[in-house]
């Protein structure tokens, strides 16, 4: 098994910490993983995407020329990613944000409106951990009890009312994909 | 000891900071700014630790020369451009044989070229890189694991040998993320003796790389080649992945060995029985050892992140007894398993 993700969107949007979230409970999984952010001239604004592969043997490369799943949290980051997704693959989109919608009929597109969903939630900051609701369910690569103890050991030294807001979040954007 | 995530550069900030790494000096370029980043935040929480942001890649080099000469233990980093400012100061230390970590962490080039993984500092780092008859030693990870692993070897070999030792990867291992368990360092074996730790602690001594007189130069250069040869014997490491049964084997080192092992698994799900051989030590580089491998395999290709740099060490070690091939992709560009693979079987079947 090798899983590879794209996650892509505006820097801010917390796309990074997306990453690194699963890379952690991937590790804590016990499978072999990278992550790899893409780096140089960045700013709060701009776009950031790291790539994350989880295997369970020794991973070659940390780049995805063909990734499985692709999470795209704005338009620039759809337009940029969506050809390089394996055929058979799924792209998750962030619809309270994104009108377009990708041109190829070869992969799942899933459509959360996670800006909206966060918004209820009272909190937009959480609208990255809605999108992790629906990739865990959605991918099954790792089990939702250890994303959240991961999410939670990485907060860590941070406030302890964010973890209860990162649950909520979480089950909300699990809840929203439909079996 | 737990399991941590971290990235490349924080892996060798740390693994430093365990095997005692007192005094760091860096100037920051991308991709490594985040070694010098996690020195300034817990350089901080160690008794004794010295963080110096300097202010050139020059000065740094030269205060860890002055540290090393007090008796810590010393690292610098940079990238590509940054390493080429800091040779002089590298030529200094390996003659007045002065322990430190260098870490390049490479990047595209010649000249400023750009910001992504590449190996084109290959001849610099293993051929010296500044002027004069010396040698450093140069260890090549493959790792987030081997990057703290070896970061912490590098420190016992400055020692060992009183020589400069360079930890070489690139953008790539710098910036992802992988587990890592850190283990537990050895103790420090550096005699007082060699520092200078003022006046009332034992005879006068004098570190200096400054020989006026031909003859005491000459002996001096000599004893460093001695010492060089010792290393050339003792310290080759290299590794080896599905030699046995190989019809042919790829030589590749850093990222480029990555690759290169996902590349033989593609290949080998169709039948072609390719093997690698990596070495981790790229000076001394594990000559012995590879033409020992020439008895049985015939047929090599060299892939790296260069124009050909290591492909001159693996024709000296093989000297005509195999065939070799060569793959490169300098300049920042990194192939995938899958484009390799594909070069590999196009030359798989070749008969020269």
């Amino acid at each position: 098994m090798l899983v590879k993700t794209i996650f892509s969107g505006f820097g801010g949007q917390g796309v990074l910490m997306m990453g690194v979230s699963l890379a952690n409970s991937g590790m804590n999984e016990g499978y072999h993983v990278t992550y790899l952010p893409a780096y140089g001239a960045e700013m709060r604004g701009g776009t950031a995407n790291c790539t994350i592969a989880i295997g369970d043997e020794e991973i070659a490369s940390p780049v995805a020329s063909e990734p499985n799943y692709l999470v795209v949290m704005n338009s620039p980051s759809l337009f940029t990613f969506q050809n390089k997704v394996t055929s058979g693959g799924t792209i998750f989109l962030n619809s309270s944000i994104i009108n377009d919608r990708p041109n190829r009929r070869d992969v799942k597109v899933v459509c959360i409106p996670c800006a909206d969903i966060a918004q209820e939630l009272g909190n937009i900051k959480v609208a990255n951990i809605i999108m992790m609701g629906a990739y865990i369910k959605i991918s099954g690569v790792v089990s939702p009890d250890i994303y959240l103890k991961s999410l939670e050991s990485i907060m860590g030294s941070k406030k302890k009312s964010l973890a209860e807001i990162n649950r909520k979040a979480f089950a909300a954007g699990f809840d929203y994909v439909k079996d | 000891m737990n399991k941590v995530l971290m990235s490349g550069n924080n892996i060798i900030g740390e693994a430093a900071i365990r095997a005692g790494c007192r005094f760091y000096a860096g100037y920051p370029i991308t991709p490594q700014n985040e070694l010098t980043e996690y020195m300034a935040e817990h350089m901080r929480n160690v008794e004794g630790g010295i963080f110096i942001q300097s202010e050139s890649e020059i000065a740094a080099i030269n205060m860890i020369a002055g540290a090393s000469a007090a008796g810590l233990r010393v690292m610098t980093s940079s990238s590509s451009p940054g390493i080429s400012l800091k040779q002089e100061g590298i030529s200094s230390m390996a003659a007045c044989e002065l322990p430190g970590i260098i870490v390049n962490i490479m990047r595209g080039g010649p000249g400023l070229g750009n910001i992504r993984p590449s190996q084109g500092d290959y001849f610099q780092a293993t051929r010296g890189g500044g002027h004069g008859d010396y040698r450093t030693i140069v260890l090549a990870p493959a790792s987030c694991q081997e990057l703290g692993d070896l970061t912490m070897s590098a420190f016992d070999l400055a020692d060992k040998y009183r020589n400069p030792v360079m930890i070489l990867a690139d953008g790539m291992m710098g910036q992802m993320m992988e587990p890592v368990i850190f283990k537990k360092p050895k103790p420090r074996v550096y005699s007082k003796k060699f520092m200078l730790q003022g006046a009332g602690t034992g005879k006068s001594k004098f570190i200096r790389g400054l020989l006026l007189d031909p003859i005491d130069s000459e002996e001096h250069n000599w004893k460093l080649a001695r010492k060089y040869e010792v290393v050339s014997k003792n310290e080759p490491r290299h590794e080896e992945y599905k030699i046995d049964d190989a019809q042919m084997v790829i030589v590749a080192y850093g990222t480029a060995a990555r690759i290169a092992k996902g590349a033989i698994k593609r290949l080998r799900n169709n039948g072609l029985n390719v093997g690698l051989f990596r070495p981790i030590t790229l000076w001394p580089f594990p000559e012995l050892q590879l033409r020992a491998l020439a008895a049985k395999v015939k047929k090599y290709l060299v892939f790296e992140m260069s124009t050909g740099q290591m492909l001159d060490d693996v024709r000296l070690a093989l000297q005509g007894y195999a065939d070799i091939e060569f793959h490169g992709r300098p300049g920042g560009a990194v192939p995938t398993p899958a484009e390799l693979a594909n070069v590999i079987a196009r030359v798989y079947d070749k008969n020269d």
